[in-house]
């Protein structure tokens, strides 16, 4: 039995998942270490263009990686005018108000459903699953058309609400935050029904605070969603100052930042820093919330 | 009369909180997304120019898609194919190996590289547009125009994003560059999450070889999360379609090099405001989504469901 102990031990550290570095595990760095390195690339170039001074952009041959880093890039863009009179700030302002007002939104409504799929007992409980996982596969861009003629229908056109409704309807974050759920074990429930806990307060209560990871899931889906989102803006609003940063940013092109081409590139750089560094933080803090509801994340198919 | 009302009313005691909880979700659900895919199906069968009232013209849309459209024929759908199939299973076999590599590594050092091959879809490469328009600028002062002027591997600066042979290459690299999204974190959690009693068995039985393992023991194991990577792999792809228009600046790409099934409707519905016909076009874009998703779902479904 000892042996037998140790002998697994041993294979522990080779193999899924181990405790400590091994020798084995040599070739497993060698080969993740170039499509690493070509993955981080362009972040780097982001990284390094936004904080170049004027004369490093000017430089030929360009050079990669920034020598004098300068916050100048960033000051010019928030101070900057779009092309229509509205401040950048405006856009950044929108984009914060939008994506926190559907986090908040999208958390309490996904779990919500989620809550029902998988702790109620109703007789449409199964196929209501069911259609919601039919819907992973849902493309949003593909039915482009027929949602802009429903937003015009329901007047939702140019007000800020068309920002927040249509991504609250996300199938895989109800999904995650359902499996995670199933994992509640429905004594827990019954105990609190015992105890005269409303439905509301085992929601509240009970099942909230137990799907912590799956919430943290959604927060960060949601805000991705939301964030990076420049086709409402471009789609369904047409008041220059409801559209958010992501907009702004798809809008700019190497060419038409700014009054010339090359500082253009800096402020372009900023921008993009600027949409993908809260992505990044956000994601470091959760990330191992999120791993843990990938746990939960299987399709039986 | 009455005893519906008593029958309604049981049925509100037994069933009525369920639905509380679900009807926010739900109407979200069908107003977003079940009206708008009723609706693509419904407008396919019309001819519509967004000013009068929608046509019907039966199958003509269909037909006019597969036997006049020919750039559809000649450049879309061929496009969308060579896209799909390199960047759906090639980006979805290479999440998968990334995350099995990930997997035999102690955790700090795999916490940090899963890090660094996710950080990229947390970008919309499609907004990011203007960074990879710098990277591949076409002058001499783009990045890569440079370095391979400098290197002597080109002679004359090359048009990157302008010119038909390059432009779907790097439409390719630039999606699967930000394609290690939900689905690879979810195969990575899967790998993590085999009993690894299940590999000592296999090599007390005799089995050495790391690709037996994978092919025996990983993938059986996680099929359920091999599914959902699948579908997201599948999503994302027909997601990422707008790619070859923000990198080239133009709808219609150049020559109808990057042209994928998502710009034809975007081409039709917005531009040429033929809204019956580009609906006709998203009916098939759900359609092939929806063939995919079966074929991974024969591929991965969990034996007890057979």
């Amino acid at each position: 039995m000892r042996r037998r102990r140790f002998r697994l031990y041993s294979l522990r550290s080779s193999g899924i998942n181990p405790s400590g570095f091994h020798p084995s595990q040599i070739p497993f760095y060698l080969i993740l270490a170039p499509l690493v390195a070509f993955m981080l690339l362009p972040i780097i170039f982001i990284f390094s263009t936004a904080f170049k001074p004027l004369e490093e952009l000017f430089a030929y041959p360009p050079r990669f990686f920034v020598v004098n880093p300068t916050l100048k890039n960033s000051r010019d863009l928030l101070s900057l005018m779009s092309i229509s009179d509205v401040p950048v700030t405006r856009y950044l302002f929108n984009s914060i108000v939008v994506t926190l007002a559907s986090m908040v939104a999208s958390l309490f409504i996904s779990s919500a459903a989620a809550y029902a799929l998988s702790k109620k007992r109703f007789r449409l409980k199964q196929t209501l699953f069911a259609v919601n996982t039919v819907a992973l596969m849902f493309v949003p861009i593909a039915v482009t058309i027929p949602r802009f003629l429903i937003i015009a229908k329901t007047g939702l056109i140019d007000s800020f609400l068309v920002h927040i409704l249509p991504g609250l309807a996300m199938p895989v974050g109800v999904f995650l935050l359902k499996q995670f759920m199933d994992t509640v074990p429905n004594e827990v429930i019954e105990a609190a029904q015992i105890d005269g806990a409303s439905d509301l307060q085992i929601y509240w209560r009970i099942i909230l605070p137990m799907v912590r990871p799956a919430l943290a899931t959604m927060a960060i889906l949601t805000f991705q969603a939301t964030w990076n989102n420049a086709d409402t803006s471009a789609l369904y609003i047409n008041i220059e100052s409801l559209k958010t940063f992501a907009f702004y940013l798809s809008t700019l092109s190497a060419t038409t930042a700014g009054a010339n081409p090359v500082a253009g590139q800096g402020m372009a750089a900023a921008a993009a820093l600027i949409m993908f560094l809260p992505n990044l933080i956000i994601f470091i803090f959760l990330q191992s919330q999120v791993m843990s509801t990938m746990s939960h994340s299987g399709l039986k198919g | 009369m009455k005893a519906m009302g008593n029958s309604f009313r049981a049925w509100l005691h037994r069933e009525g909180s369920a639905y509380t909880f679900l009807a926010p979700y739900a109407i979200l659900f069908i107003v977003f997304i079940v009206v708008p895919v009723i609706a693509a199906v419904l407008l396919s069968f019309t001819y519509f120019d967004t000013i009068q009232f929608p046509q019907f013209i039966g199958l003509r849309n269909y037909i006019t898609l597969l036997t006049q459209d020919d750039i559809f024929m000649k450049y879309v759908l061929p496009n969308t194919i060579e896209f799909a199939v390199i960047v759906g299973p090639g980006g979805y076999m290479l999440a998968f190996l990334l995350a099995w590599m990930l997997a035999q590594l102690p955790r700090l050092p795999r916490t940090i590289l899963a890090l660094i091959l996710y950080s990229p879809s947390m970008t919309s490469s499609v907004t990011m547009a203007v960074v990879w328009q710098t990277l591949f600028s076409g002058d001499q002062n783009g990045y890569l125009n440079s370095y391979l002027l400098n290197l002597g591997l080109i002679q004359e600066t090359i048009q990157w994003l302008q010119s038909p042979q390059y432009l779907m290459p790097i439409m390719i690299v630039v999606t699967l560059w930000s394609s290690m999204g939900v689905g690879f974190l979810a195969m990575l959690a899967g790998i993590l999450d085999i009993n690894p009693e299940l590999y000592e068995a296999a090599a007390i039985d005799g089995m050495s070889s790391r690709w037996q393992e994978i092919f025996y023991i990983t993938i059986p194991s996680m099929k359920p999360q091999m599914l959902f990577g699948a579908v997201m792999a599948i999503v994302g792809t027909f997601q990422a379609g707008a790619i070859g228009v923000a990198l080239s600046g133009a709808n219609p790409t150049p020559q109808y090099a990057g042209q994928l099934i998502v710009n034809h409707i975007e081409d039709y519905g917005f531009l040429r405001y033929e809204m019956g016909y580009a609906a006709a076009i998203s009916v098939v874009l759900l359609l092939m989504v929806l063939f995919f998703t079966r074929l991974a779902n024969r591929l991965f479904r969990s034996e007890e469901e057979r």
